[in-house]
């Protein structure tokens, strides 16, 4: 298992950037995860490492080796990479043994059989190697492909959307077995996701894209708590922006009052600023003295989600325990919980997420 | 309700009993004892039949496949110069009936034909006899049905290799496989039920063909059951020489039903492929130009080429008001069949439609068995009970009336008729078929919901929804019509001529040229349904 680097790559076609300057970095044995929106250009990185589709500028390397750059190309063929594609793509005229034994053909006969076997205990599909890809359900299939990629050691295992054609209840189970066998199996992985569940439920680092550029790579925490873009903001859980004045170097002034922050460097006082306000940073106290209206409010079983008025008449989210019912156009009381506020240059339009 | 339903139901099998009354009657006689003529049949002359059916079988199946696949894929996955045409000329050459593109070549490669003459020139051997391979010769006839035939395999394979999903063919690159293991392991095996399927309908019209074999002189089950039938009177032994051909084609139906369902399997719910074919460019671009050119111009424009040439050369004596009396003949016979079969294929359709019942559905389908049985053998098979009739009907008049009915159906042109409507009335039911299947249940549902009655639905929604399906079914059987030989051949009224039969007699007569007019007129009508194919292929890869 090796290591990848990407380096400041760009791809391009007829024209039109779809993947402008992108770096990153996965350490051998880390699991990655591209996450964005449909379009944004996450498919497209995951085909310029299986060498799928050219780079224009820029490099990748496996390990040492410099497989894309603007003067070297090397075939899909020969860059020991796995993939798993969004359709599985199993041969539908090889049985689920022959479709693993596909990558390994060069292997000894016991050795294929051997590597067959350890991949279908792996996957749980010990006793199924005579069937047919269309005998299988969907998850099963998803497995084999799995199994298939895995069965000649590739140097990086890269997964395109690899759960979107399974159930929902489906999606997050087989997603911790995935990561499962990959830590157990020491693969460097790359997986490409618009479900956040997913990418949380798999990765040990992920990428928010948009617009064939990359623009924060971190642990989910990180991207949760402190995003560095509005759109990852927006994209990565729930929560509203809300007009705010940088006061001093640690402090914003808005609707909620005086917030602390430390990440107002970039920021001179008196600056017009967008802060970024998640439905957790304001909590539900029922003796609490200050009062909000709930203009709006959805049940999600575990918890109501209420849209609450400020007092300058921007919305708020609030989530609060599911026993909590309180009428539209009620007061509630709510205390708040934030730590370090995260703010943005003043947005256009601040992301007034409705609930639903 | 009920009532209605059933009588609906018993129009329907009474109708495909009837139609399939000969088959029925052919194979009665798989019980009935053989003769004489059976017995030397079987020690000279049936050896040969068969032997010579299996290497035209696999000699087609070599050509058919080297035409084919080829060409499938480089059109399925490159860009190249010209291909934008040649997508489509390559449909061409089924234009040209096999026994035409036969006459053409004997032609050009006889020893007074252009070809031989341009070579004695250039090495200046008028006295010694070059040597050069006879075209009339199982070989010639294995070349000629390859040219013609090819198109099935082509476009069977190209429908499959484009709708193979791009991601498996990655999945193969990623895995190790490089652009020939990939094409040899992945893409060819999975087309490989769709090549099948094509190359099975190819062999199925090698088996039924009669006049490529007979001016080949090449003696295969046709022009045995053929001379069998004219020669000796043989109702029996030409019965069961029928029988034995039918067991061929039972095969190779059976072969193609199977290669068909597992076809589906093999594109299950694969996304087609990606738009963006790579680029040949320099030799490779010319290869890929010359590989796809070579089929269209040997199975295509060279012998239509050579039928304008006699037909320019014959026009002015040819073109009289004997030749417009055959164009009448046959248009008229094609244009009545075509309505019958089309009249017939639609009530069958929509009471299967209404009643959604297996056993309907099974009489459909006896049916439309027709196509897959050979000219000859229909044309048999129909003589053989009408023949019965005529002769029943005639003793008894005789003996009660004292009149003589003579021939009543048999030698009649409704004999002719109702063979043609046999045999081409599943070409009615598949094209007529796809296009009612278009117009879902629901529809009628939510129409009437919305206030139509039955003619408002069907004036609103399946005239409109049906009637480019209908005129592609008629245009289809019409053609089909305007090129059957050996049906026609056997079954005509006497003195009555098509364009098929005089292009037939003048070759037998060695006045090939004289065959020209008849044949490009074949061909030129032969090229809409053409067409018409590659336009609705266009479509539905846009």
């Amino acid at each position: 298992m090796r290591e990848l680097h990407i380096n400041q790559i760009e791809s391009r076609h007829q024209n039109t950037v779809i993947l402008n300057q992108i770096s990153l970095h996965l350490e051998a044995g880390e699991i990655g995860c591209l996450l964005g929106p449909s379009g944004c250009g996450k498919t497209t990185l995951l085909r310029t490492i299986a060498g799928l589709q050219p780079i224009t500028q820029g490099s990748i390397c496996l390990g040492e080796q410099t497989v894309s750059s603007d003067c070297v190309h090397i075939a899909t063929e020969s860059r020991k990479v796995g993939m798993v594609f969004q359709d599985y793509a199993l041969f539908p005229h090889l049985n689920i043994a022959d479709n693993i034994r596909f990558g390994i053909e060069d292997f000894s006969k016991k050795q294929q059989q051997e590597r067959i076997q350890t991949l279908l205990e792996l996957v749980d599909l010990s006793g199924k190697e005579t069937r047919y890809p269309h005998e299988l359900s969907g998850g099963q299939q998803q497995r084999v492909a799995l199994a298939r990629a895995l069965a000649a050691k590739p140097q990086i295992l890269l997964m395109d959307e690899p759960f979107s054609g399974l159930d929902v209840e489906l999606r997050e189970n087989l997603a911790r077995q995935v990561r499962g066998i990959l830590k157990a199996e020491g693969i460097t992985a790359l997986m490409v996701t618009h479900n956040q569940n997913e990418a949380f439920a798999i990765a040990d680092s992920i990428g928010v894209m948009n617009s064939g550029e990359l623009l924060q790579w971190g642990s989910s925490y990180t991207l949760y708590h402190q995003p560095n873009h509005p759109f990852v903001a927006d994209f990565i859980g729930q929560g509203v922006l809300i007009n705010g004045t940088v006061c001093s170097c640690s402090q914003v002034h808005t609707a909620l009052g005086n917030l602390k922050t430390n990440v107002c460097d970039d920021f001179a006082p008196d600056e017009r600023v967008s802060v970024l306000v998640r439905p957790d940073d304001i909590i539900h106290h029922d003796e609490s003295d200050w009062q909000l209206e709930v203009v709006n409010r959805v049940f999600r079983g575990s918890h109501f989600l209420y849209t609450l008025k400020l007092d300058n008449g921007e919305h708020v989210l609030c989530m609060s325990q599911s026993h909590h019912d309180h009428e539209i156009g009620s007061k509630i009381g709510v205390k708040l919980e934030m730590d370090h506020a995260v703010i943005f240059p003043l947005q256009q339009e601040n992301i007034a997420q409705a609930p639903n | 309700m009920t009532k209605r339903i059933n009588r609906w139901s018993i129009l329907t099998t009474l109708i495909a009993l009837l139609l399939t009354v000969p088959l029925w009657v052919l194979v009665s006689f798989v019980f009935e004892p053989t003769n004489d003529n059976w017995a030397h049949l079987s020690d000279t002359l049936l050896p040969e039949y068969i032997i010579n059916s299996l290497w035209l079988m696999l000699g087609v199946t070599i050509g058919t496949l080297l035409l084919g696949i080829p060409t499938a894929w480089l059109i399925s996955q490159y860009h190249f110069w010209g291909r934008s045409i040649l997508h489509w000329a390559l449909l061409l050459p089924m234009a040209m009936p096999a026994y035409i593109i036969a006459y053409t070549y004997t032609g050009l490669l006889e020893f007074e034909g252009p070809v031989q003459s341009a070579l004695r020139t250039v090495f200046e051997t008028h006295t010694v006899n070059l040597w050069f391979p006879e075209i009339r010769s199982l070989g010639g006839a294995i070349v000629m049905f390859s040219l013609v035939l090819y198109p099935y395999v082509y476009l069977l394979a190209r429908t499959s290799f484009a709708n193979q999903s791009q991601s498996v063919m990655h999945a193969s690159r990623t895995l190790g496989a490089g652009p020939y293991k990939t094409f040899f392991k992945v893409a060819l095996p999975i087309a490989r039920p769709a090549i099948i399927a094509g190359l099975t309908l190819a062999l199925m019209e090698t088996l039924a063909d009669f006049g490529t074999v007979q001016h080949f002189g090449v003696p295969t089950f046709t022009t045995g059951i053929y001379r069998t039938w004219t020669g000796f009177g043989d109702t029996t032994t030409t019965a069961q020489l029928s029988i034995l051909l039918l067991v061929f084609v039972t095969v190779l139906m059976a072969i193609e039903f199977w290669s068909r369902k597992k076809a589906q399997y093999f594109t299950g719910h694969n996304q087609p492929l990606n738009k963006t074919l790579p680029t040949l460019t320099g030799h490779q671009n010319l290869l890929a130009f010359f590989v796809c050119l070579l089929p269209i111009l040997f199975g295509f424009v060279v012998p239509a080429l050579q039928l304008l040439d006699w037909s320019i050369n014959v026009a002015s004596t040819q073109l009289n008001s004997e030749f417009f009396a055959l164009v009448w003949n046959s248009f008229s016979l094609a244009f009545i069949t075509a309505l019958i079969t089309i009249t017939i294929a639609l009530l069958l359709l929509y009471v299967k439609r209404a009643q959604q019942h297996a056993f309907i559905d099974n009489t459909v389908r006896v049916a439309g068995l027709g196509y897959a049985i050979p000219g000859v053998v229909i044309a048999v098979a129909v003589m053989i009970p009408f023949a019965w009739l005529d002769n029943t009907v005639d003793s008894w008049a005789r003996t009660h009336l004292d009149i003589s009915t003579g021939l009543l159906l048999s030698g009649t042109l409704f004999a002719l008729v109702f063979a043609y409507c046999f045999r081409f009335l599943s070409v009615a039911l598949q094209s007529v078929g796809s296009g009612l299947s278009q117009i879902k249940p629901s529809m009628d549902e939510s129409a009437k919901t919305l206030g139509a009655n039955n003619w408002t639905l069907l004036k609103r929604i399946h005239i409109p929804l049906l009637s480019s399906s209908l005129i592609t079914a008629f245009i289809l059987v019409f053609v089909e019509v305007l090129k059957e030989l050996p049906t026609t051949l056997i079954l005509r009224p006497f003195n009555f001529n098509t364009l098929s039969v005089r292009a037939y007699e003048m070759a037998a007569d060695e006045r090939l040229a004289d065959a020209g007019l008849p044949a490009l007129l074949i061909v030129i009508t032969g090229l809409i349904p053409v067409i018409i194919l590659s336009k609705l292929i266009g479509k539905r890869h846009a």
